[in-house]
């Protein structure tokens, strides 16, 4: 072949071809980006001032919502978007906070990291609400936290997250490691697992999260017999459920996200593993995923997280109650959602107990400041905006449902740099 | 030992999955050379259509057996229409079929987001399809048997029907030389909707085995699309033969890399090995020969 003729069919046929798979893996990754994705990189970055436009003197006080409700993470923040706008709700119908109703500005974060963080930036600046709620990957967390500090605004972020993070503009209301795989990984140890082999996707989260699992073990006389990744978006699970049944585990500690957990939990059913046998704790499955993974597939096994919609309190009776009621009886409530839920409840408690809306008066008010929250009371930590939590292990039971099978006694205090654990010196 | 048989059989079962997957893109990219982006949306609709079947046929056994054939109808019809409404309009404009089905597979996509919600949905696997058959010390999931079956019952079938019949005959006289098959009398257009008809039919009998494996939901086809048209690529433009190898090639190597590395590092190298064999042999595996095609 010279160099000067006209392209075979072959190579125009290649051409094509390639050019119908760069499209296609365009798609897919797009399809797969909207997962947790996150450095581990963090810190206290000191608050810049900046001048706060938040109008205080009418009667009403604005604040912002900021949730993909479009994009592929739509799926999972719509939920938390229904959840803040039934506090919002409550809140104005109680009477408002100090004195003044809620007007909320909802914006559609669309499932990008730069849309929220322009987002963020437009709701300070240009709405002037007195905070910001929502948010749930990691990417969108980190790409509007110096947006916040830079405008000296707050957010509450509602999702349990990987840790290693704390900023005085960020109140964060999911868990925090300590609260939620370190529970996980005594409720193991507790059951007599010794051998635990770790799935997760192919990202920061889980790699994070495995790190903190992997020192747990090496201080707890655990053995890690097998560790894991699987892309985002992965489908077949033959190989890694393969390696996962020969390794000889007897427990497994899953970060998979989103899909993978579909094609996972079928396989492992598929190979012959049980629940009773070899149980698996997810700590990204809650009550909305169990239909779609198929409850046959995934019954018995385990999560671990803050809140269940079966955790049994008056409060919470009430709070599953308001949200069917407003939103239909096919509707779970879940983790994600009561964090958010709760976040705006303590905005208000730390406003009230400020007496102000403005940032600083809030960041100091903080410290203390309790709720008594769907899942159990919660206090604001000042030092780390964390808060502290009860933490719960659950089980899948045949109506879809999770039942807590184990719970913290009382609330955990919120660790997000894991300080308190000597094995985990070094990790952050 | 049994480690490596266990990977083999990974590997032949991801094989007949992706050879369900690529098997009617063989038929309309590799045989009509129209660029299907919307091949994994047909793929989706066959996995809702047994979703669907299940609420009026209880019995899932019953309702997989019964989705298998309505899958490759529900498929087709969507394929036929496709076929009529735009791409029968861009026959040898194969770039623009590329565009306009992209198109056609996030309409689609909203239009399963719009109807049965954004999460995954549940179908039920039968009972005689649960758990394992053990053969040599191995637990060969019965689900993947299936699929294994199921391949190549399709893969026979379709030979059969191009090879033995005369809409095979037409087919094969069209791809070869569309002028020529014309003047001696074979409706191209008729031989292309049909073409068009049982490839996309293929697509929905594999979303129906896809059910018994991984998630149902609005994406489901974009987790294929790329694969599928990889086992065309490799298989060789305009031959089942091809494909047939490419799947169980690719399947058996995923599977090898899969299990000596990372899933995601086994993605990376198989990708490697896939653009270092197309620059050796840029026709694919198995390539017919035609004076036609250009």
């Amino acid at each position: 072949m010279t160099a000067h003729t006209s392209p075979t069919w072959a190579a125009r046929w290649r051409a094509l071809a390639l050019s119908a798979t760069a499209v296609g893996t365009a798609l897919a990754l797009s399809a797969c980006g909207g997962a947790r994705t996150a450095d581990a990189a963090g810190g206290t970055a000191a608050a810049s001032g900046g001048t706060s436009c938040v109008e205080t003197d009418g009667d009403t006080i604005k604040i912002g919502f900021l949730n993909s409700l479009s994009g592929t993470m739509a799926i999972s923040e719509q939920t938390v978007r229904d959840s803040l706008d039934l506090a919002a709700e409550e809140i104005n119908e109680a009477g408002g906070v100090l004195g003044k109703q809620l007007e909320v500005v909802g914006e559609d974060g669309a499932s990008e990291p730069t849309v929220f963080a322009e987002k963020a930036e437009k709701l300070i600046s240009s709405d002037c609400v007195a905070a910001v709620f929502g948010g749930w990957t990691s990417s969108s967390r980190k790409a509007m936290l110096p947006v916040f500090e830079s405008k000296n605004s707050l957010l509450f972020y509602p999702v349990q997250y990987e840790g290693l993070e704390a900023s005085p503009n960020i109140f964060y209301t999911g868990a925090t490691t300590n609260q939620q795989i370190i529970p996980g990984m005594d409720y193991l140890k507790e059951q007599g697992k010794t051998k635990v082999f770790l799935v997760g996707s192919d990202y920061v989260f889980p790699r994070t999260a495995n790190k903190i699992i992997n020192a747990y073990a090496e201080a707890n006389g655990i053995e890690i017999v097998g560790e894991e990744y699987a892309p985002l978006g992965h489908t077949d699970f033959a190989t890694i459920v393969n390696k996962l049944k020969s390794s000889g585990a007897d427990a497994v500690f899953n970060t998979l996200n989103g899909d993978s957990n579909v094609a996972f939990f079928k396989e492992y059913k598929n190979v012959g593993l049980t629940a009773d046998a070899v149980p698996v704790v997810s700590v990204s499955i809650a009550e909305e995923e169990v239909g779609g993974i198929g409850v046959d597939n995934i019954v018995g096994q385990l999560t671990a997280w803050n809140y269940y919609q079966t955790v049994e309190s008056p409060t919470n009776e009430e709070f599953v109650a308001a949200f069917k009621a407003k939103y239909g009886d096919d509707r779970p409530t879940s983790d994600p959602m009561e964090a958010a839920y709760t976040s705006l409840y303590l905005w208000k408690g730390m406003v009230e107990k400020a007496e102000s809306f403005a940032v600083a008066d809030i960041q100091e008010a903080a410290d203390g400041v309790s709720f008594d929250a769907p899942e159990g009371t919660v206090t604001v930590n000042g030092d780390n905006h964390h808060i502290a939590k009860t933490a719960y292990i659950g089980k899948i039971d045949a109506d879809g449902l999770i039942y807590p099978v184990w719970e913290s006694d009382g609330p955990i205090e919120p660790d997000p740099f894991l300080e308190g654990y000597d094995w985990a010196e070094g990790l952050s | 030992m049994d480690a490596l048989f266990s990977q083999l059989f990974a590997g032949l079962s991801l094989g007949s999955v992706l050879l369900l997957a690529a098997l009617g893109l063989a038929l309309t990219f590799g045989q009509m050379g129209v660029i299907n982006m919307a091949h994994g949306e047909f793929m989706m609709a066959g996995a809702y259509t047994a979703f669907v079947l299940q609420w009026f046929v209880p019995d899932a056994g019953v309702s997989l057996l019964v989705a298998l054939p309505v899958g490759f109808v529900v498929g087709g019809l969507l394929g036929l229409l496709l076929e009529v409404t735009l791409i029968s309009r861009m026959y040898r404009r194969p770039l623009d079929t590329l565009l306009v089905t992209f198109g056609v597979a996030l309409v689609l996509q909203q239009l399963a987001r719009d109807v049965f919600g954004a999460p995954n949905v549940d179908v039920r696997a039968p009972a005689w399809l649960s758990g394992a058959v053990q053969v040599l010390g191995m637990n060969l999931p019965k689900t993947r048997l299936f699929i294994l079956a199921l391949a190549i019952v399709c893969v026979l079938a379709l030979s059969l029907v191009l090879k033995l019949t005369p809409l095979g005959r037409r087919i094969r006289a069209t791809v070869q030389n569309r002028d020529l098959a014309e003047t001696s009398g074979v409706s191209t257009r008729a031989t292309d909707r049909l073409t068009f008809f049982v490839g996309s039919g293929i697509a929905g009998v594999a979303g129906v085995a896809l059910t018994l494996l991984g998630s149902i939901g609005p994406t489901l086809g974009t987790n294929y699309i790329v694969d599928a048209f990889l086992v065309v690529v490799v298989g060789g433009i305009g031959q089942l033969k091809g494909a047939v190898i490419a799947a169980f090639s690719l399947g058996l190597l995923q599977a090898t890399f899969e299990y000596s590395t990372t899933a995601s590092l086994a993605k990376v190298l198989l990708f490697v090995v896939i653009v270092a064999f197309l620059q050796v042999r840029p026709q694919g595996l198995v390539a017919v020969r035609t004076r036609s095609l250009a």
